[in-house]
């Protein structure tokens, strides 16, 4: 089984990144813990897209019973690791907080849930935290191994089903692996939590294809079911003169270099400009910000308020030193002997740029949709599913994920994926025992 | 400014605030530092014949992360040779005159009384303490709580230390008793000049799980401790209370266990004691804690309307009594205040499940013909701002008054309990003078109806 470690190289840009969440220690996680009031009915609970049972596991931590606080977490979220790290705990359930409403800081639930999960990984015990049902001859094959394919492989595998997932990339773990913000959680945290995924018995074959190396009409054919979780594809350019040469990048893909591209590095940089307002905008901003890049401007076609991205990691980036512009509507990349030196606006403003990131959005996964006889794709090419059971128009298929809602959270695709292996289950006749990881959290 | 001086049994302090006799009146050195920074007394660590003490020695109990809740020692008296604590008590009281020096003594045999009071008299100290209260280890020699445990060895005791002392002579005594009545009246009935309590409680505090061991380990093995700290205040309070308030306890009262306020202090006043005494809130956080414990004492007299401590002594003692004196009529009811409950759901969970389930979540039915005042605002509040919070309400017509929710509920004051008294005073004692005390439904009635069936 190839392991993290054989996996990734130790020189990459992405490790320069200190958590900004630190990993508590025990005295720390109890003393957070009791602060919990252990509210009955809890909103914390209702706001944690997966229903994982905070004020339950919370004590658990209190009375220093981590092992229990895991099995807790990971039986209604099997993500719950990279979710303690990287979920928008804000909107969320620290959101939801009842110490809000007394004006007073809420828990640190993710922290807390970091605690628990990761001390649990670490006394190498984490798989035994679920039995696991014997096996029911049924086969499910997921196209992708992010985040919504993992959840969905790892409730499948403790059913008792075999789960193959097909992986383009060498490496699995989809967004979690290849961006989400350094500061948050490094490559190896999110490949963590893979081999913990993995332990529960599932096969990810990286560097498969689907579409090319492998026929989807073949998965169709030779498994019981198949799930789509390809989540979001290219990032989308601007389409204006100078876009294409040095110094221009597609955001996702200079993410995904800083965080696993042995020996890349962000020299001499003295201006960087995001395009873009939403989550990735930003965290693009605030990565080159850490960067030490002097001036890093995000540019932006509406006003603050119009922003799709959280506030909270606005007023983050903002703190960091990162500046809007507003109203800002690039109409070509400035070169001068080939190199980018700025970008001017549609109303004639120029703005300085040595690097510009290019962060409004990913192509959506239309062409692998429609290799599925009976999947369809709704105008904005999210792939259309009944929302209970993640089916899509061909009850053989399954999707979740960003495929399905467009760039969401590292937490709802791990509800699609259970939610999908609820209904794979029932679809397939496969028992589902009443204590069952399966059974935890929201429906 | 009130004034906060006090004469116990004639010994003169400038405060009520002593130091209990414990580690941190161990030596000179800690009583002087601790009377430079306000204390108004000190009862020396027990004087005796030297003992040998076992390292671990303490254990501490820890609620939801508030540390030394509970505090458990298997400490003995001084270890430190006679001499040496005589000489120091005396510099200290040469260089603290207005202080009450105190000593604690604990020996076995008379002859042993006769010759340590003498010398410990010859200190120049205000006092003396007689330790009959420490129950681990000392009691195992026939000492300590052995003597406060038993009246009659109590008494013959005391009353040789009243013999050999020309100072007042205290008796600190034990709570490890059925009924405090008793060697309280028999300490006063061998003629002592004052009473302190409570000394420490038996206890184990706590089991080592992965050593199987309690605590505190000394080696493989533990043993039996004394308890005292924040969570002993309650049994003290009961048993200055039941002193105080008993026409036979003619003196005055030291009152002593889980003081760590001046609040505390207060309430100990308030129920009867003339000082008190603090020693695990003085370990816990140092000395520097009185300054705080004298000025919050004189504000809150002050507000009071108390020009001297010795007003507010006894001043609660009126209203401790019988439970068959107490208003069965007396009635109140929780009110939540909409505007501040954060909707934890904490005092849902307690009164559902250890009460009556009146109090109620968001638009919940109010039961035909029944109150709840507070329901529409609940209802209103709950949604305000866009926010959809678990805010309860009370079904007035239920609830039964018990105080679990307002004990319960995180946020003060949102939850008050609101008098809704309606019918004049009537005890129970009452009712049996009347003859109207039978409640339905119990033996008698059983029994009538099974025999009305056969
Ligand atoms: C820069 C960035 C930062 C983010 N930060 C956060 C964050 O902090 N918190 C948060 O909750 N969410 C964050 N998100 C969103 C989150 O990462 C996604 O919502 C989540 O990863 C979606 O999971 P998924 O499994 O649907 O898709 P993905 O994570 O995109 O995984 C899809 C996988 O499928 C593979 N694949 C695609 N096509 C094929 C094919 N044809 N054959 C085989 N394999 C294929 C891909 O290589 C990939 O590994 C971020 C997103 C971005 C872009
Ligand atoms: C409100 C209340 C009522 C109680 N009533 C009784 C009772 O009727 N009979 C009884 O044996 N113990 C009674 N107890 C004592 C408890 O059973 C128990 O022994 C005690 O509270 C100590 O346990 P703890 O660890 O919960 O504090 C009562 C306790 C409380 C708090
Ligand atoms: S709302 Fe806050 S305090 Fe209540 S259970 Fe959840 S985390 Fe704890
Ligand atoms: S408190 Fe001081 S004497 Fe006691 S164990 Fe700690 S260091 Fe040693
Ligand atoms: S315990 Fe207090 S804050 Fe919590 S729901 Fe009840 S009244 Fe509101």
């Amino acid at each position: 089984m190839a392991t993290h470690e054989t996996l990734i190289q130790l020189d990459r840009l992405e490790r320069a990144f200190p958590d900004l969440k630190p990993l508590y220690g025990d005295g720390d996680a109890v003393a957070e813990a009791n602060r919990c009031l252990y509210c009955h009915d809890a909103p914390c609970t209702a706001a944690c897209p997966t229903g994982i049972d905070v004020p339950t596991f919370i004590r658990k931590i209190a009375t220093g019973n981590a092992r229990g606080a895991a099995r807790v977490i990971l039986s209604a979220n099997l993500l719950g690791y990279s979710c303690a790290r990287v979920c928008p705990v804000e909107v969320l359930c620290a959101g939801a907080c009842v110490y809000n409403d007394w004006h007073r800081p809420p828990i640190q639930i993710g922290r807390l849930q970091r605690y628990a999960v990761e001390k649990a990984f670490d006394d190498g015990q984490a798989g035994t935290l679920f039995r696991r049902a014997p096996a029911t001859g049924k086969k499910v094959a997921c196209v992708g191994a992010g985040p919504a394919s993992l959840s969905l492989a790892g409730y499948l595998a403790l059913a008792g089903v075999d789960v193959t997932l097909f992986e383009r990339r060498a490496i699995p773990g989809g967004l979690n692996t290849t961006g989400v913000a350094p500061y948050k959680m490094h490559v190896d945290g999110a490949l963590r939590e893979v081999d913990f995924v993995r332990s529960l018995g599932i096969t990810i074959q990286e560097g498969v294809e689907v579409g090319s190396e492998v026929r989807a009409e073949d998965l169709a054919r030779d498994f019981d079911a198949v799930f789509i979780g390809v989540g979001l594809g290219q990032d989308t350019s601007l389409g204006i003169p100078g876009e294409d040469g040095p110094g221009v990048y597609g955001a996702t893909a200079w993410i995904e270099r800083m965080k696993l591209e042995p020996g890349f590095a962000v020299l001499g940089v003295a201006c960087g400009a995001v395009i873009g307002g939403g989550n990735t905008a930003i965290d693009a901003a605030r990565e080159l910000s850490r960067l030490s890049v002097p001036h890093v401007l995000m540019v932006y076609r509406r006003t603050a308020e119009e922003m799709p991205g959280f506030r909270h990691e606005m007023d983050a980036a903002r703190r960091e030193g990162v500046r809007l512009v507003e109203k800002a509507v690039p109409k070509e990349f400035i070169r001068q002997d080939g190199r980018l030196v700025g970008i001017l606006l549609d109303d004639g403003r120029r703005i300085p740029a040595d690097l510009a990131v290019v962060a409004i959005g990913q192509t959506r996964p239309r062409d692998l949709a429609a290799q599925f006889p009976g999947v369809e794709v709704d105008p904005g090419g999210r792939i259309v599913v009944d929302r209970a059971t993640c089916r899509t128009g061909n009850p053989k298929i399954y999707a979740g994920g960003d495929a399905v809602r467009g760039g969401d959270l590292v937490v709802t695709a791990a509800q699609d994926g259970k939610r999908a292996a609820r209904a794979i289950c029932r679809a397939l006749g496969v028992q589902i025992a009443v204590d069952a990881a399966l059974n935890a959290g929201h429906q | 400014m009130a004034d906060l001086s006090i004469s116990f049994a004639g010994i003169k302090s400038p405060n009520p605030f002593w130091l209990a006799s414990a580690p941190p009146t161990n030596s000179g050195a800690q009583v002087m530092r601790a009377f430079e920074l306000g204390w108004g007394g000190a009862v020396w660590k027990t004087l005796g014949n030297p003992i040998v003490d076992t390292s671990s020695r303490f254990g501490s109990l820890d609620v939801g992360g508030q540390r030394m809740v509970g505090f458990n020692n298997i400490e003995l008296i001084t270890d430190r040779p006679l001499e040496v604590n005589l000489r120091e008590i005396a510099e200290v009281k040469r260089r603290f005159p207005d202080r009450a020096v105190v000593v604690s003594l604990m020996v076995e045999s008379k002859e042993d009384w006769r010759d340590i009071i003498k010398a410990t008299v010859d200190t120049g100290c205000d006092g003396l303490e007689l330790n009959f209260g420490c129950p681990h280890g000392m009691c195992e020699r026939g000492m300590g709580s052995a003597v406060g445990q038993e009246p009659e060895v109590l008494k013959v005791v005391a009353g040789w230390a009243v013999e050999y002392s020309p100072i007042p002579v205290l008796i600190k005594l034990t709570p490890n008793v059925g009924d405090i009545l008793e060697p309280g009246v028999a300490a006063v009935a061998a003629g002592v000049h004052g009473l302190s309590l409570i000394n420490t409680i038996k206890s184990l505090i706590g089991v080592d799980l992965d050593r199987m061991v309690p605590y505190p380990v000394v080696g493989g093995r533990s043993t039996n401790g004394g308890y005292c700290g924040p969570a002993v205040k309650p049994i003290a309070l009961h048993m200055v209370a039941a002193l105080a308030r008993d026409p036979r306890i003619t003196v005055p009262i030291s009152g002593i266990g889980g003081i760590a306020t001046w609040r505390d202090a207060a309430e100990f006043i308030a129920l009867g004691a003339t000082s008190v005494q603090v020693c695990t809130a003085v370990m816990h956080y140092g000395f520097r804690i009185v300054e705080d414990m004298i000025e919050g004492l004189s504000n809150f007299l002050d507000a009071k309307g108390m020009k001297s401590v010795s007003e507010l002594r006894g001043k609660a003692l009126p209203a401790f009594t019988e439970w068959g004196d107490l208003d069965l009529n007396y009635k109140v009811v929780a009110e939540v205040d909409p505007e501040t409950c954060i909707g934890c759901d904490l005092c849902y969970v307690a009164c559902r499940d250890s009460a009556v389930s009146c109090i109620h979540v968001g638009d919940e039915p109010l039961a035909e013909g029944h109150r709840a005042p507070t329901r529409e605002r609940a209802i209103a509040a709950a949604r305000r701002d866009g926010r959809t919070a678990h805010v309860v309400w009370v079904d007035e017509s239920e609830c039964i008054g018990c105080n679990l929710c307002s004990a319960v509920c995180p946020v003060p004051g949102c939850i008050t309990m609101k008098d809704v008294t309606g019918a004049p005073f009537e005890s129970w004692n009452d009712r049996i003078a009347k003859g109207t005390a039978k409640v339905p439904g119990g033996l008698e009635d059983w029994r009538a109806a099974r025999s009305g069936k056969r």
